[in-house]
């Protein structure tokens, strides 16, 4: 396998409602944006594609791949589509990766998108619920967010989360996307705030939830000699990973936890793993990911975190599963300011999913472009302001999660110059 | 009422809309890139013949008021959601009967759902867990209010008379 490097990426503002554009329009913004910041780059030199989008149902079109890849001006040049729920996005980036790493091709972009405004709030809902069993676990009140309910309730009782722990999440995030242009939540809240808001499935509110958002997000990822040859700033791919687990809740194993290197079996004597409170997918992926490039203490040795807090409580049972705190310390985590802009690791500096809106398609790249930011230490450039530009960072994780944890990505990249 | 909400504040919007057979249009076309967007409804509606294929006896079983599950026949790993091959081992499995008594293992009350559950609302979602099974089962908890419900609560299934071979023919209720 050959090294891979990203070496530009955009984004199109993350918005409620887009009406103004359709999905074509939005990707070729968040394409041109990154064009744009490689100016060497030109059409000609792209030798394919990977499309990203969840639900057709959302676009109620098929195959808008390539409706995507025409308007681009990428025909004839190899693209396919690759889908895999909230996890499209981080897919996709790996997809791209995979066809670098094998020679394949030189430069290859990723690009993805979602237009959820097309249908109301509570259609969605049945759209993204259909993304559960549908002869078991949909009939039976089909909601993403009562699943999640679920999950989390089982943490609390396990490991005594608190609801103010879920809380302090979405107060970071939302004070992080505060200084993010393109975040569509820009809040200051208070913990009360969060508890205060409406409740949707016991135990999370509104404010412990992201939304619905249309938006388009793209990475250019490039062999070394083709990264070289277009920017002094190109960041490096050192780790994937990938894990899965059955989309059934009620089929997750009641096991041993999977273990990382900063990790014995003595810490969980008595717990059973994955269960419903924790996510296998995630801890396969991360694991992979560390191996592959060579972390044993991931919380001292990533300077952030770019993770899928589709929920509040999601965040911090993915605190555990990629091991920047032992199981069932999630919780006191979230609290303890380690994970905040100015903390040892900062997760989510963008303010995540929950403040910066999630078109499922888009959202994995729309990681994988803050990241990228980051670490060329370009975020004043592209933000307009440097508040959220993380301090010398020289590697950092992206995480894609998709339904209650049945396919997750983590990726690991490094500065490079 | 905290600022943001009150920046909020505004009349429920519906998608009913109006038919429109003409719009104004200019003469000069520069104009036209920032013109507003046409949105239109458009409507869309399908039937299904959904097949329950192999697991089909769950639903012949509910509608006979009996709660199946599956074992495997290698492993002897045993589903409460059934399954006609083994996710352990890859072997075949038997159906089984589960006891009609259970715990819960996790639940939550939904204030909001899906469009097709909104008028449902609130209602409790639990994960049952059975003596003798590998695997949870999910299903609704009716007859609590959401601080009545519990982890470990012993719970008992119920059957609706008339089936609608759908896995809401059996719901549990307190033991």
């Amino acid at each position: 396998m050959r090294d891979v490097y990203m070496v530009s990426g955009g984004v199109s503002k993350f918005k409620k409602a887009r009406p103004e554009a359709t999905f074509q329009f939005m990707v070729k913004e968040a394409f041109d944006y990154a064009m744009k910041d490689v100016p060497g780059l030109t059409l000609e030199m792209i030798d394919g594609s990977v499309a990203s989008y969840f639900s057709d149902h959302f676009q109620r079109q098929l195959m808008s791949g390539i409706m995507a890849q025409d308007y681009l001006g990428l025909c004839p040049k190899p693209s396919k589509r690759v889908e895999g729920g909230g996890a499209t996005g981080g897919l996709c980036f790996q997809s791209a990766y995979e066809a670098i790493a094998s020679g394949r091709m030189e430069i290859c972009v990723a690009y993805g998108f979602e237009t959820m405004s097309h249908v109301n709030t509570w259609k969605g809902n049945e759209f993204i619920a259909l993304a559960s069993d549908v002869s078991f676990d949909y009939p039976v009140g089909g909601f993403y967010s009562g699943y999640y309910a679920m999950m989390v309730v089982r943490h609390m009782h396990e490991f005594g989360t608190t609801v103010e722990q879920l809380a302090a999440v979405s107060v970071k995030n939302h004070a992080n996307a505060f200084h993010n242009p393109y975040a569509q939540k820009r809040m200051k809240l208070t913990i009360q705030d969060v508890r205060n808001a409406p409740m949707v499935a016991y135990p999370l509110t509104r404010l412990d939830i992201c939304v619905m958002s249309d938006g388009a997000a793209c990475c250019i990822l490039a062999s070394e000699d083709a990264a070289r040859k277009l920017t002094d700033k190109p960041v490096r791919i050192t780790g994937v990973g990938t894990g899965t687990d059955a989309m059934r809740m009620s089929d997750r194993p009641h096991k041993e936890v999977i273990l990382l290197p900063n990790e014995s079996p003595d810490d969980y004597k008595d717990l059973k793993y994955p269960g419903v409170h924790s996510f296998r997918a995630g801890r396969v992926a991360g694991k992979q990911a560390y191996e592959m490039a060579g972390i044993t203490d991931p919380i001292n040795e990533l300077d952030f975190i770019e993770l899928h807090d589709a929920y509040t409580s999601s965040e911090i049972q993915t605190y555990e599963d990629l091991g920047l705190c032992k199981y069932g310390e999630g919780g006191p985590l979230a609290e303890s300011g380690n994970v905040n802009i100015d903390g040892v690791c900062p997760v989510n500096p963008s303010g995540g999913l929950i403040a910066c809106g999630h078109p499922v398609g888009a959202t994995g790249l729309m990681q994988g472009v803050f990241a990228f930011w980051q670490l060329q230490g370009t975020i004043k450039k592209h933000f307009g302001s440097e508040k959220l530009q993380v301090k010398d960072a020289k590697r950092g994780l992206i995480h894609s999660h998709a339904g209650t944890g049945t396919y997750v990505t983590v990726s690991i990249l490094e500065r490079s110059f | 009422m905290m600022e943001e909400e009150r920046k909020r504040t505004k009349l429920e919007e519906t998608d009913e809309g109006t038919i429109l057979f003409n719009v104004p249009f200019p003469r000069d076309l520069s104009g036209l890139r920032d013109m507003s967007p046409i949105v239109i409804k458009q409507h869309y509606e399908i039937d299904y013949l959904h097949s329950y294929g192999q697991d089909s006896p769950f639903f012949a079983g509910l509608a006979n008021k009996r709660l199946l599950g599956t074992k495997c026949t290698g492993c002897a790993y045993t589903y409460a959601t059934p399954r006609r091959h083994c996710m352990e081992c890859g072997g075949e499995c038997d159906w089984i009967e589960l006891p009609q008594e259970g715990r819960v293992h996790t639940w939550t009350t939904c204030h909001f759902g899906s469009e097709a559950f909104l008028d449902q609302t609130p209602f409790n979602l639990v994960l049952v867990e059975f003596d003798g099974a590998d695997t949870l089962f999910l299903s609704r908890l009716v007859g609590v209010s959401e601080d009545e419900i519990s982890i470990g609560m012993r719970i008992k299934a119920r059957f609706v008379r008339n089936s609608k071979f759908s896995p809401t023919d059996v719901y549990f209720v307190p033991a």
